[in-house]
Formats: C-alpha cells, sequence, structure tokens
C-alpha cells in the first residue's frame, strides 16, 4: 500500500541521475557488446518496444485519457501527458504537415543525456533511440502504426533534441470490438 | 455483499487470470441408510442427482464427496467408482456431500472465450457505432461488470446484485495488472498471469472494494 500513497504525493519516486546513469550504463554496455553502433541503435529500438507494450497501460489505468479523435490529440497526449508523466519534461509539438499525419516533438532538455558526451567514431549512433521504441510499442498497442525518429539531436551539436513521429495507419484488426 | 469472482480476458478472448473470492456454495452433508432414496446419473463424467430434491439437496447438485473422501469425476479419490460405493448395501450407513459443482478450468476458459464473442455481438447489435460492448449483467443472484479497455482486455467481476461501486474497482484492477503484472519483468503479455504480488493487491482490491461497496448495511 505504501507505493500507492507514496505515486500520490511524488511522482518521481526515483532519483533522476540514477536513472539517467542506469541508462548511460546500458547503452555503453550494448556499445561494448555489439560494437557496431546501428546493432546498438536497433538493441535499444527493441527495448523501448517492450517498454511501451507494457507502459501504455499504465498509462490508460492512470492518465483517465478517452480515446483521441486524431493525430493532434495524440500528439497532445504524448506531450503533455505522457512524458510529463514518465520523465517530467513537456516537449514541444511543433512541425506538423499539412495533411497533419507527421509531427515533431521538440525537446530542450532530454533527461537520457543529461551527462553525456558522445565519444569520438560513435556517429551513427542514437543514443536515446529506446525513446523511439517506447512511442512506437505504446501506439501500436492502441493501435496505431506509426514511425518514430530521431531527426535531431542536441548530442550531435544540433541546438534541439527532435524527435519525428509519422502516422502510417491504423491497425484494423486489433482494434477491439465496439470501437471499429 | 459480496464480490464473487474476477476474470481477466485478453483481447484474442483467452482467459489469462482468474480469481474466485467468496466460493461460499452451498454444500450439503448427509448420512444415508440402504436403499439410497435419491436417484444418481452420470452427466457430463460426473455423478449428478438426477430425481428426489431433499433437505437442501437439489436436482442437478453433484456428488462431492463420500465418508470424506472427496471425489474427482466418476470415482473417489483413489479410484473407487462412486455409484458402484453407493450400489453396495455392505458400504451403509453412508455419508454423502452434495453441492453445486465447481466450474473446472477448463469450463472458465470456454466461458472467458465465450463472452468475448458475446461482447462483440452486443456492439454489433449497437444502432450506434462506438458501442461500448456489454457493461453491466443483471441476474437475479448476480451482477456481471465488465470494462473493457482501450487495448482491448476485458476485466469482469461478478458481485453480489448490492453491490455498490465497482466501477472504481475495475479502474483499480487495471492499475493492479498495469502495476504487478505488466511491470513485471518476466510476465509475458498475453499470457495467464502467475505472479504472487499480483495475486496479494488483486486480493487486497477486492477486500477494499467490498467494505466501500457495501453502502448502508
Amino acid at each position: 500500500m505504501s507505493r500507492q500513497t507514496a505515486r500520490g504525493g511524488d511522482p518521481r519516486k526515483v532519483n533522476g541521475e540514477l536513472f539517467t546513469l542506469t541508462y548511460g550504463a546500458l547503452v555503453a554496455q550494448l556499445m561494448k557488446d555489439y560494437e557496431n553502433d546501428e546493432e546498438v541503435n536497433k538493441q535499444l529500438e527493441k527495448m523501448g518496444y517492450n517498454i511501451g507494450v507494457r507502459i501504455i497501460e499504465d498509462f490508460l489505468a492512470r492518465a483517465n485519457s478517452t480515446r483521441c479523435n486524431d493525430f493532434r490529440d495524440v500528439a497532445e497526449q504524448i506531450s503533455k501527458v505522457a512524458f510529463k508523466m514518465y520523465l517530467g519534461v513537456t516537449p514541444v509539438v511543433s512541425n506538423w504537415s499539412p495533411a497533419a499525419d507527421e509531427f515533431s516533438l521538440l525537446l530542450e532538455n532530454n533527461p537520457l543525456t543529461d551527462f553525456v558526451e558522445l565519444p569520438e567514431g560513435h556517429d551513427a549512433l542514437i543514443y536515446s533511440n529506446i525513446l523511439c521504441g517506447v512511442l512506437k510499442g505504446a501506439l501500436e498497442m492502441i493501435q496505431m502504426d506509426v514511425d518514430v525518429k530521431f531527426v535531431q539531436d542536441q548530442l550531435k551539436g544540433d541546438n534541439i533534441t527532435e524527435i519525428r513521429l509519422k502516422f502510417i495507419k491504423r491497425l484494423e484488426d486489433a482494434v477491439p470490438v465496439g470501437e471499429d | 455483499m459480496a464480490i464473487y469472482s474476477v476474470y481477466i480476458i485478453n483481447k484474442a478472448g483467452g482467459l489469462i487470470y482468474q480469481h474466485d473470492h467468496n466460493a461460499t456454495r452451498p454444500e450439503v452433508e448427509k448420512t444415508f441408510s440402504y436403499p439410497l432414496e435419491l436417484v444418481l446419473k452420470v452427466f457430463d463424467d460426473k455423478i449428478v442427482v438426477a430425481f428426489g430434491e431433499r433437505d437442501g439437496i437439489k436436482v442437478g447438485h453433484t456428488v462431492l464427496s463420500i465418508n470424506g473422501t472427496p471425489a474427482e469425476g466418476r470415482f473417489l479419490k483413489g479410484g473407487r467408482d462412486i455409484l458402484e460405493t453407493i450400489g453396495m448395501e455392505e458400504n451403509y450407513p453412508i455419508s454423502i456431500k452434495f453441492g453445486r459443482p465447481k466450474l473446472t478450468t477448463n469450463e472458465k476458459i470456454m466461458l472467458a472465450s465465450m463472452f468475448h464473442s458475446l461482447f462483440a455481438i452486443g456492439c454489433q447489435l449497437s444502432p450506434e457505432p462506438r458501442s461500448s460492448g456489454i457493461e453491466l449483467l443483471e441476474t437475479d443472484m448476480f451482477k456481471l461488470h465488465c470494462h473493457q479497455t482501450m487495448t482491448g482486455i476485458k476485466f469482469v467481476v461478478m458481485t453480489d446484485p448490492r453491490q455498490m461501486a465497482v466501477d472504481g474497482l475495475l479502474k483499480k484492477l487495471y492499475e493492479v495488472y498495469a502495476d504487478f503484472a505488466l511491470k513485471n519483468p518476466f510476465y509475458s503479455l498475453d499470457m495467464p498471469i502467475r505472479c504472487e504480488l499480483f495475486d496479494e493487491n488483486l486480493k487486497a482490491a477486492i477486500e477494499i472494494a467490498e467494505r466501500v461497496g457495501s453502502g448502508s448495511t
């Protein structure tokens, strides 16, 4: 029961630095194990995906959100509710495509990269690629096939970190009855 | 007031969790002398009362045990045939316990997937699209409450008809599922839930809901 009360009072249950360091250790170990940045990116995305398909239930159970009507609602929920809930930051939603099926999440400061400097010769590494996996996995469980990728990263000298989400299709056969 | 049982059904209609909470089914034990006044028959591989309702023993009740030895299908534990045992005069006086048969695991799985289909039919019958499906099914003896999440998982709770605040319980169960099943890294999605922490927290949630929802009584 003490868990529940802790959750109600302070949403940050674990020291943020510990979280950042744990993730850093994980990426460093993957880089040692695979020696190939592409493979590391793939592994990170896979891990993220596995987190996403689980965390979505936690999100739905607690956020009391209803089904989104369009992709703008989705963007709003991701930035204002989900990122706030799990990472304590609120990315800016922008760069909408004319068809409103593509947008960017702009992160001023990415909590995963607080102490990180990329070593030489690892230009292909997408350090925070786990976030792409999480978003993809979570959205897939609510029947949206979405392409998620980093287009800018402060770690690589860009001004801002930008995650691009592109709606591909609704996964019709996975839609629960009553909602199709 | 009581909450009888909880079922969790995955999006494919498979039962992934079932818990009987207040399974106080009436059982009647009685000592008989030869010959037995009741007519028993074999039905669905169980010994069932076919005729001769008396002293709380009803038609449809099954033999649960004889002289304290539990029944397993048509046989007693240890392998003796029940009908044969009852037919022999030297076994009397004999004490037989009757009661409503418990649902077997297979039956529960079958009923859960059948409910899954009924739920889908319910949605199809709706005159307007986007029906929520079956949320409440009411009978004189119990109410069935169902909540389907956006990801397609169904939480089904069977309660006493007077039990209140079941919506809160359904929401709480979803939280317990998200916390103690999904956040357990060794639980695989859509598979039966076998986690002790999940069991404990689910029971605690049910007990709280029972106290909260018993209203004025």
